[in-house]
C-alpha cells in the first residue's frame, strides 16, 4: 500500500464523538492522555510500515506522565483558566474521535450537559476501589438525560485491586441494578489501569479473566450510524438561497430522515405541498440526502417558504403546537426567580417562550423529585445546574418531535433578551397531559368539535337509538379484556345497537402500522385510537376498546380527547400470573427468553388504575355476567 | 443500488461548518471573513462557497494586512481572490506602519498589537461587522481546546474566558447588542490533518510555501526566518543561507520559522505531520512571547 492509498482510505472513516465523565481521581487525564498518545504511535507505525526499512521499534513506555499532556484540572484551577468543556481531537486508522472532556463534580453538571449534547457514546470512569457512588449515578443520570445511547464504564485502577475480577463483577452487578431506572440501551464494562496501559490499547495480561476487548479497540468498532434517526424527515429551513430569479433553493442540514428527489413533501407551517425537484449541493445534485448533510432543496411550485419553516413528508410530520413540556438545564449563574419571559432557538426558529410552571426538579444525586421544607414538591426558581420538568408556551408554533425519538428537533436554548445569554436548555418530552396543565392553557386550547354537519347530536341519539360512549378496557397482556370486549360487541349488537370494537391488533394492523412499543410510540399510538373513538362517538357509534393502556397519564389522556362524559374505564384486574396461563400468543414466554421486551407488568411498568368506573377480576366470573356490570355503569 | 447513510468524517465535518456558515449568514446583520490567506483560511473560503452554492458568497473577505507578510501570500491572495469573483477588504494599521513600526525594530510584541491585533480591530470598527469567522481551530493549542464556535465579544472585541455562553447541540446564540459581536470558528472541530486531508481531497490551492524547496534562510534564536525581502537588517541578511524548508504556518515573515523538511506534495505533508510530534504552533515565534502568551492575545481582541 503507498501513501495515497492509504490516504484515500483514510478519508472514509467515520466520526466518533464522546464524553469522558469522572473525575481527576479516577484516572481520567491519564486515560485520555494515553488514549491521545498511544493513538498517534500506533497511527506512526501504520505509516512506518509503508516503508520496509523504518519500521518502528519497541512498545510505550508505562513512565510517561499521561496526565502532562492535558492541562489538567488541576492546572487550571491553579492558574484560574475557567473549569469548561475542552475537546481533543484523535484518530486511529478506523475512526477520527472527538473527545468531550468534562468536570466531574456536581458543580460541573452544565458543563457536562453541553459535553454530552453532542455525543454519540460516554465513558463513565469508576475507581475500582470505590466502586459505584454518587458522582456515577449522576453522570449516568446526565448521560441518560442527554439520549446517549452507548456507555462504556470503565472501571480503572484494577492494579490497585490485584486484578481481582470479583470487584469487577461487584462494580457491575451495582452499576446494572442503578441503571435499570434510566433509558440507556447499550453498556459495556472494561476493567483497565489507565496508568499501566490494560486493556486501554493492549489486552490486559494482568486479567487473563476478561474476555471483552480493550477500551480503544471498543471505541473503534462500536456501531453508532443507526442511532441517527433516518425515519422521520425533518428539514429545518435556514436560509432561502436566490442568486438570480431562476433559482429558488433552501438550504439547510437534514436534521432526521431521508429526503429524495421526487419526493412529496410538506412546508410546515403553510402545509402546502410540493415534489422535490433536486437536492443541490456545490459538488452535484444528490438523489438522497441524509443527516447531517447539509444540502439546497429545489421544489416543482413556487411556495412561499423562509427560515423557520420545515420541509416533512406529509405522511410523517412533527407535532406542531404552542405548549409543551421539556426537562430544562438551568445554565446561568443567575436564577431563574420570578421571571417568565425568554427567547426560545430550536432548529432556525427564534421566538419568544414564556415558563408556565415548574412541575417539579430533580435531585441529581438521589433522582428523586426535590422537597421543599415542608416536604411539598420543590417547584420555585432554578438555580445553576438544577434540572426539572416545565411547561412551555411559545409566541409562535413550533415543529418538533420528543428528544427521546429526535434529538435535533427535541432540543431547544433557552436565551434571556436582557443579556443575550443563554440561560438554560432543554429536552422535549413525549407529550404533555392536557389534564395537568395550568387552566389557562387549557382554555387556549383548541378543543370541542369542529364539524359542519348538518345532523345534531340529538338527532343521532333519536334516530339510532343509542347514546354515544366509550367502553375502555385496560389491563395487562393476556387479563381477558379483549374477550370480555367482543362479549359486550355481541350483547350490543343482539340489542340492536350500533357498535365498534378496536383493539391493539387491528389498529396496529393499519393506523399505528409504523408505531413500536417504545413508551413515546404507546403514547402516539392511544392517541390515535382516542381521536377515533371521538370521531365515532360523534357519530353516534358506541366505542368498545381494548388497550393494555399501561400509564394513568396516558388513560388520563384518553379521558381528556374523548370526553369525560362519554368514557368509562374498566380495569380487567387479572392476576399476572393468570394472565402468563392464558396468554396464547407466547408474548410472556419470549419476554422470558430475551426476545421480546418493554411487557407491561413484566419488565415496563403499569400503573394500576386509581378510580376506574369498574374494576372486575374475571376470576370464576361468567362472561355474561361481567357484561352485564359493565352496561350497568 | 443500495443507499448508503453513512457519512466519511471530512464530509461530516463540511457538512457542520456550512450549517455554522450558513447560520451566521441568516442571523447577523454585517457578517465578514477574516481571510489569512493560510491553509485554514483557503478551506473556510472553499466552505463559504460551497455553502451557498449555486449563488455567491453574500459577505465580503477582510485581509489585515501587516505589511510583513511573505511576497508570495500577497501575490497569491490577490490572485485567488479574483479568480473566485471574491470581494476582499484589504486593512492595514497605516498610522503604525507610517511611524515604521516592524518586527525587526520594534521586536514581535509591538509589532503583533499594532499591526495585527489593533489593525483587525480598526477593520471591524471600520465596517461595523457584527460577526467575524475566522480558521482557527480547537487543536492548535491547549487554551483553544475550550473556545466556542460562536466566541461572544465586548464592545471593547475583549474575549472573556470565565464568561462564556453554554453551546449545546448545533443550535447558536446569535444575540448581541450594538457594538457588541461574535467571532464564529467553522473549522473549531477540524484537526490540521483534516485540513491537509481536505485540501488534498479537494484539490484546494495553496500558497506554494507550505511545500519545501530551496529558501534562503536565517537561523534567529532557533528559528529559521526567511530572507523574504530587504527590508532584513543587512548583518542578518547577511547570514542567510540556502536550506531546503518548509513553512508550517503563514504570517509575518519574520516572526514565522521554517521547517527543515523535503516534503513537497499534500501526501508528503501529511506523512510527516503524522509522524513528528511538534505541534503546528511551535513554529509560530509569538507564542513564545510570555507566559500564556495565546491566551493573553486572545483576551485583547487577537484571534
Amino acid at each position: 500500500m503507498d501513501i495515497q492509498t492509504f490516504l484515500n482510505q483514510d478519508e472514509q472513516k467515520d466520526i466518533l464523538r464522546f464524553l469522558t465523565a469522572g473525575s481527576v481521581d479516577d484516572g481520567k487525564s491519564t486515560l485520555i492522555g494515553r488514549l491521545l498518545y498511544d493513538s498517534k504511535l500506533l497511527y506512526e507505525d501504520q505509516l512506518s510500515s509503508l516503508h520496509t526499512d523504518s519500521k518502528r521499534k519497541g512498545s510505550v513506555s508505562g513512565e510517561i506522565d499521561y496526565a502532562l499532556l492535558l492541562d489538567g484540572l488541576k492546572a487550571e484551577r491553579e492558574q484560574g483558566i475557567t473549569i469548561d468543556v475542552a475537546y481533543r481531537y484523535f484518530s486511529t486508522s478506523n475512526r477520527k474521535f472527538i473527545i468531550a472532556d468534562t468536570p466531574g463534580h456536581e458543580q460541573y453538571t452544565r458543563n457536562m450537559v453541553t459535553g454530552a449534547s453532542t455525543a454519540s457514546l460516554a465513558i463513565i470512569l469508576i475507581d475500582a476501589r470505590t466502586g459505584v457512588i454518587t458522582q456515577t449515578k449522576r453522570h449516568s443520570f446526565i448521560v441518560s438525560l442527554l439520549g446517549i445511547r452507548h456507555v462504556i464504564v470503565a472501571v480503572n485502577k484494577m492494579d490497585l485491586v490485584e486484578w481481582d475480577e470479583t470487584v469487577f463483577n461487584d462494580i457491575i452487578r451495582d452499576y446494572k441494578d442503578f441503571i435499570t431506572r434510566l433509558d440507556i440501551p447499550d453498556v459495556q464494562f472494561i476493567p483497565l489501569s489507565a496508568l499501566k496501559g490494560d486493556n486501554v490499547v493492549d489486552k490486559s495480561t494482568h486479567m487473563p479473566w476478561y474476555s471483552g476487548r480493550p477500551i480503544l479497540e471498543t471505541l473503534e468498532t462500536i456501531h453508532i450510524t443507526s442511532d441517527r434517526n433516518f425515519i422521520d424527515l425533518r428539514f429545518p429551513v435556514q436560509i432561502v438561497n436566490r442568486p438570480h430569479l431562476d433559482f429558488r433553493g433552501f438550504s439547510g442540514q437534514v436534521a432526521s430522515g431521508i429526503i429524495r428527489t421526487g419526493d412529496e413533501v410538506m412546508v410546515l407551517p403553510s402545509r402546502k405541498h410540493s415534489k422535490v425537484k433536486e437536492l443541490v449541493t456545490a459538488d452535484g445534485n444528490l438523489e438522497y440526502a441524509f443527516p447531517p448533510q447539509s444540502v439546497t432543496v429545489t421544489l416543482e411550485d413556487e411556495i412561499d417558504i423562509s427560515r423557520g419553516d420545515m420541509l416533512v413528508h406529509p405522511h410523517n410530520i412533527p407535532r406542531v403546537e404552542r405548549q409543551f413540556e421539556a426537562m430544562l438545564v438551568w445554565m446561568s449563574e443567575e436564577p431563574l426567580g420570578s421571571r417568565t419571559n425568554f427567547l426560545i432557538k430550536q432548529t432556525s426558529q427564534l421566538t419568544r417562550v414564556r415558563i408556565d410552571e415548574i412541575r417539579y426538579k430533580m435531585d441529581v444525586n438521589t433522582l428523586h423529585k426535590m422537597r421543599d421544607a415542608d416536604g411539598s414538591i420543590s417547584q420555585a426558581s432554578f438555580n445553576l445546574n438544577e434540572i426539572g420538568r416545565v411547561v412551555l408556551t411559545a409566541k409562535r408554533p413550533l415543529y418538533f418531535d420528543p428528544y427521546s425519538k429526535n434529538r435535533s428537533t427535541g432540543s431547544f436554548i433557552i436565551i434571556d433578551p436582557m443579556s443575550n445569554n443563554t440561560v438554560a436548555v432543554g429536552m422535549i418530552i413525549d407529550r404533555l397531559n392536557q389534564e395537568d396543565l395550568p387552566s389557562r392553557l387549557i382554555a387556549n386550547a383548541q378543543s370541542g368539535t369542529i364539524t359542519r354537519s348538518l345532523i345534531t347530536p340529538e338527532e343521532r341519539v333519536i334516530t339510532l337509538g343509542q347514546k354515544a360512549m366509550t367502553y375502555w378496557f385496560t389491563g395487562l397482556h393476556g387479563s381477558g379484556k379483549q374477550e370480555l370486549a367482543y362479549a359486550l360487541e355481541r350483547r350490543l349488537f343482539d340489542d340492536g345497537k350500533i357498535c365498534v370494537v378496536l383493539d391493539g391488533t387491528k389498529v396496529r394492523a393499519g393506523l399505528s402500522r409504523e408505531l413500536d412499543y417504545s413508551k413515546a410510540d404507546r403514547a402516539e399510538h392511544l392517541r390515535r385510537v382516542a381521536e377515533m373513538a371521538k370521531l365515532l362517538n360523534e357519530h353516534g357509534i358506541i366505542v368498545i376498546a381494548s388497550f393494555i393502556s399501561p400509564s394513568n397519564d396516558l388513560r388520563e389522556q384518553m379521558k381528556q380527547i374523548i370526553g369525560a362524559e362519554k368514557f368509562r374505564l374498566i380495569h380487567v384486574d387479572t392476576p399476572l400470573e393468570t394472565c402468563i396461563k392464558q396468554d396464547r400468543t407466547g408474548l410472556y414466554q419470549k419476554n422470558a427468553d430475551g426476545l421480546a421486551h418493554n411487557i407491561p407488568g413484566v419488565d415496563f411498568n403499569y400503573d394500576i388504575p386509581e378510580n376506574p368506573d369498574l374494576r372486575l377480576n374475571p376470576n370464576g366470573r361468567k362472561i355474561s355476567e361481567m357484561v352485564d356490570l359493565v352496561l350497568a355503569i | 443500488m443500495r443507499e448508503s447513510y453513512i457519512i466519511s468524517n471530512l464530509r461530516e465535518l463540511e457538512a457542520e461548518s456550512i450549517h455554522i456558515i450558513r447560520e451566521v449568514a441568516a442571523e447577523f446583520e454585517n457578517p465578514v471573513m477574516l481571510y489569512s490567506i493560510g491553509k485554514d483560511s483557503s478551506v473556510m473560503v472553499r466552505l463559504a462557497q460551497k455553502a451557498f452554492f449555486p449563488g455567491k458568497v453574500p459577505f465580503p473577505l477582510m485581509h489585515i494586512d501587516s505589511k510583513w507578510k511573505f511576497k508570495e501570500m500577497i501575490t497569491f491572495r490577490d490572485r485567488f481572490c479574483q479568480e473566485n469573483n471574491l470581494n476582499l477588504y484589504v486593512h492595514s494599521n497605516l498610522e503604525a506602519y507610517e511611524q515604521g513600526i516592524g518586527p525587526f525594530t520594534h521586536g514581535s510584541k509591538v509589532h503583533t498589537d499594532l499591526m495585527k491585533t489593533q489593525a483587525l480591530l480598526q477593520g471591524l470598527e471600520k465596517y461595523q461587522f457584527d460577526a467575524a469567522f475566522g480558521g482557527a481551530r480547537r487543536d492548535e493549542e491547549k487554551s483553544r481546546a475550550k473556545e466556542r464556535i460562536y466566541s461572544f465579544r465586548d464592545k471593547f472585541h475583549q474575549w472573556d474566558p470565565k464568561n462564556q455562553r453554554p453551546e449545546l447541540w448545533n443550535i447558536f446564540n446569535a444575540r448581541v447588542n450594538k457594538g457588541e459581536s461574535i467571532r464564529v470558528f467553522p473549522l473549531s472541530n477540524w484537526t490540521e490533518l483534516d485540513v491537509w486531508q481536505y485540501i488534498r481531497l479537494e484539490k484546494i490551492p495553496i500558497v506554494p510555501l507550505y511545500f519545501a524547496k530551496a529558501r534562503p534562510v536565517v537561523n534567529l534564536g532557533g528559528n529559521l526566518i526567511m530572507a523574504d525581502d530587504e527590508r532584513m537588517p543587512k548583518e542578518l541578511a547577511d547570514q542567510a543561507e540556502m536550506r531546503v524548508v518548509r513553512f508550517r504556518t503563514l504570517g509575518c515573515y519574520p516572526l514565522t520559522g521554517a521547517v527543515e523538511s523535503t516534503a513537497a506534495t499534500i501526501e508528503e505533508i501529511v506523512e510527516e505531520m503524522m509522524t513528528t510530534t511538534q505541534s503546528e504552533r511551535t513554529t509560530r515565534v509569538i507564542d513564545f512571547d510570555q507566559e500564556g502568551s495565546m491566551e493573553q492575545k486572545k483576551r485583547e481582541g487577537y484571534f
